[in-house]
């Protein structure tokens, strides 16, 4: 009798035991994020007793090399989450493992996706799935609006009328300083997806062809764009490149006046106080309706074992499902990637997260080989005409080939 | 065994932990990079041998050239100014009586402050107006503000400054050391030959403090060539520009190696660093040691 209770007993104490399951989750440091992902974890723990989660979080600026040094030693993360645009990079680094198609089927997905999602599949395979994705809108500043005599409930529609507003709203101290941008400029944080993706398509180009395979905008729609671009600094003097380092602090700080960037920052700028702000759609121009959209995955990697696998699937299917993305939405403001949450009338009509979603509709995804090389092409393209002075078309052409030599590369390996 | 035996092995066993944690934590990664130069390998996949094709690459690569000047421009303005300012400081400050401690103390706070926190400070210091102090401070007494961190030609000097202002406390210290280290009746023989302060400097402070100069020669054109953190912190996005304008060598290996997973390409350029510091300290040594 004795030795039966205690069979059991081990029996039952060894199977609890091989069920526990940790599994590390690792995610780059953004408060907002850091705190919806411990709701969500809180959640799925409370619905999976047997499995935890251990969440960590480092500074966005070695995120990356972090994940890659970890997983590559066989340590680092079960479950990871990673920039769309550096998935090549992973995949080409065996970091990630494909996702099983029976948890997570293919149709399904593409069904209740928005399409942007589709770069994720490679070689017929799923490797990793947002909770969110953003896309780009134009931040106003309505007192500064205000006070330079406009309508604070009017924000420019057209690229032109931007252009003319900016002009309004930028301010100059007595030597002729600016203290404070009609337009923020930063080509290295969301401006070069602005140029890329948005004005070559508005000018009447298209940054790359079908495959992405070639460059496409060392042409006139590509100068037209890049000279619109460079001529709110050099003609116009309407902005001061990373004005207070970033664009999104001087917005903060009531020092600029419009401001374009992603979903991301929304909770930022609400959390600031008596920034008075207002969220549209990006100007159009001749018409055209342009938007980018980017989106960070959670994947799982190759370091997984089968028992953590199981579970590590289970909390990415979890992270990713509806309402996961409805408290995305509502804790951090980034877009549900789900159309089905997305299109929620409340959603759609939200004043703030609005005039994203609508620009989700036709965002574009750009597929970077290299997203960091690519995006320097055009830093140092925009560097190359405001600080040595040369041609608009001279340095579109070194870009323009600079960025086909990446892709080059990419398509190499 | 014998009792000099027996203090032998007491002390190797005290030397042996140190030097199994160097042979394994710093020798053998610095000689398995030497293999690495010659293969294509992105840090998880199979190594690739490919002989010299990455410093072939390398070779026909503009932007290393450009990071390699880049490099010796920090090691050329560097060295000098930081050792020029740190004897001067340290000549009077040696002489100094009041305040002594205090003063040194203020020299030697930035040696001790986090290089990326000191970075920060710095780059909002350069920030034009409305923001930057520096600027701010220009525009006060009428002098057009200048571009700093976004200009080609002033953004390596920018990034220098605070570099050698926190090597300066180190620099400071051990000249100091030096300085007390010279003979007293040096002194006294020359003050009664009636030699000026100018004389003394010339014919027994400096020849007297040749090993310091020596010692900080080398280890400060070994700091200035591996600079990284300033760079890191100061520029957008820890990319060294604009337009590379202050990427030094350190950095782009750090890009290659952790962003474009090229191992092989940054461990060839790390070769190619090792044997540039190699042959600067060589010469140093010998040109100053005689």
């Amino acid at each position: 009798m004795l030795k039966s209770i205690i069979t059991i007993i081990t029996t039952v104490v060894l199977t609890c035991s091989s069920w526990a399951v940790e599994i590390d989750y690792w995610q780059y440091s953004y408060k907002s994020r850091i705190d919806a992902m411990d709701r969500l974890i809180q959640a799925f723990e409370a619905m999976y007793p047997d499995i935890t989660v251990k969440h960590s979080n480092f500074p966005y600026a070695q995120f990356r090399t972090k994940v890659a040094a970890a997983v590559s030693a066989g340590e680092g993360p079960d479950v990871v989450q990673l920039y769309y645009g550096w998935l090549k990079d992973y995949r080409r680094a065996k970091i990630l493992k494909p996702l099983s198609p029976k948890l997570f089927p293919i149709n399904e997905i593409e069904a209740e996706y928005f399409p942007l999602v589709r770069l994720m599949k490679q070689d017929g395979d799923y490797y990793a799935l947002p909770t969110a994705v953003r896309s780009l809108a134009l931040f106003w500043n309505k007192s500064l609006f205000e006070d330079a005599g406009l309508d604070p409930e009017v924000p420019p529609k057209t690229l032109d009328q931007l252009l003319e507003m900016a002009k309004k709203l930028v301010k100059r101290d007595k030597a002729g300083n600016i203290i404070q941008v009609g337009l923020t400029m930063g080509p290295i944080n969301q401006d070069h997806n602005w140029w890329r993706e948005v004005l070559v398509r508005q000018f009447g180009g298209t940054p790359y062809d079908k495959n992405t395979s070639k460059v496409n905008y060392f042409n006139d729609a590509g100068i037209k764009a890049f000279e619109y671009y460079v001529s709110l600094l050099t003609k116009h003097k309407v902005s001061v490149v990373d004005f207070m380092d970033k664009g999104e602090i001087a917005f903060k700080a009531g020092r600029a006046a419009m401001h374009i960037d992603g979903s991301f920052v929304l909770s930022t700028f609400d959390r600031t106080r008596r920034l008075d702000y207002g969220v549209t759609e990006l100007p159009v121009h001749n018409g055209i309706k342009a938007n980018f959209s980017s989106y960070w995955v959670n994947g799982i990697t190759t370091k997984v074992n089968k028992k953590k696998q199981i579970a590590a699937e289970k909390f990415l299917k979890f992270i990713t499902s509806e309402p996961a993305q409805q408290l995305w939405l509502d804790e951090v403001g980034e877009l549900p990637s789900r159309r089905a949450v997305a299109l929620r009338e409340k959603n759609l009509k939200h004043p703030k997260y609005g005039p994203f979603i609508r620009g989700l509709e036709y965002a574009v995804t750009t597929d970077f080989k290299s997203e960091i090389a690519q995006r320097k092409t055009f830093v140092d393209m925009f560097d190359r005409v405001v600080l040595t002075n040369m041609g608009v078309i001279e340095s579109l052409r070194i870009g323009a080939m600079e960025d086909q030599n990446i892709i080059n590369e990419g398509l190499k390996r | 065994m014998t009792v000099s035996q027996k203090r032998a092995m007491c002390a190797w066993s005290f030397i042996g932990i140190p030097l199994i944690y160097f042979i394994l934590i710093r020798f053998y990664p610095s000689l398995d990079a030497f293999s690495i130069a010659f293969t294509d390998w992105d840090i998880v996949g199979e190594k690739k041998y490919i002989g010299f094709d990455n410093f072939k690459v390398l070779w026909n690569d503009p932007i290393f050239w450009i990071v390699l000047s880049n490099t010796f421009e920090y090691l050329l303005l560097g060295v000098p100014i930081s050792l020029l300012l740190s004897f001067v400081i340290a000549y009077f400050l040696d002489q100094v009586r009041f305040g002594h401690g205090f003063l040194r103390a203020c020299y030697f706070i930035p040696f001790l402050t986090t290089a990326v926190a000191m970075a920060w400070v710095w780059r909002w210091f350069y920030q034009p107006v409305p923001v930057g102090v520096i600027n701010l401070a220009l525009g006060k007494v009428g002098i057009l503000q200048l571009d700093f961190l976004r200009s080609t030609t002033e953004a390596l000097p920018a990034v220098l400054a605070p570099a050698i202002w926190a090597g300066l406390g180190f620099q400071i210290v051990i000249f100091i050391a030096g300085l007390r280290a010279v003979p007293v009746t040096y002194y006294e023989a020359a003050k009664i030959d009636g030699a000026t302060s100018w004389r003394i400097l010339r014919d027994i402070t400096l020849p007297q403090l040749r090993p310091t100069i020596v010692f900080l020669v080398v280890i400060s054109s070994i700091g200035f060539l591996r600079i990284f953190d300033q760079v890191y912190n100061m520029t957008q996005e820890g990319e060294g520009g604009p337009l590379n304008a202050t990427r030094p060598l350190v950095l782009n290996i750090y890009k290659l190696a952790f962003e474009n997973f090229d191992m092989g390409m940054a461990a060839a350029q790390t070769v190619v660093l090792f044997v540039l510091l190699l042959i600067i300290t060589i010469i140093q040594l010998r040109m100053l040691r005689k």
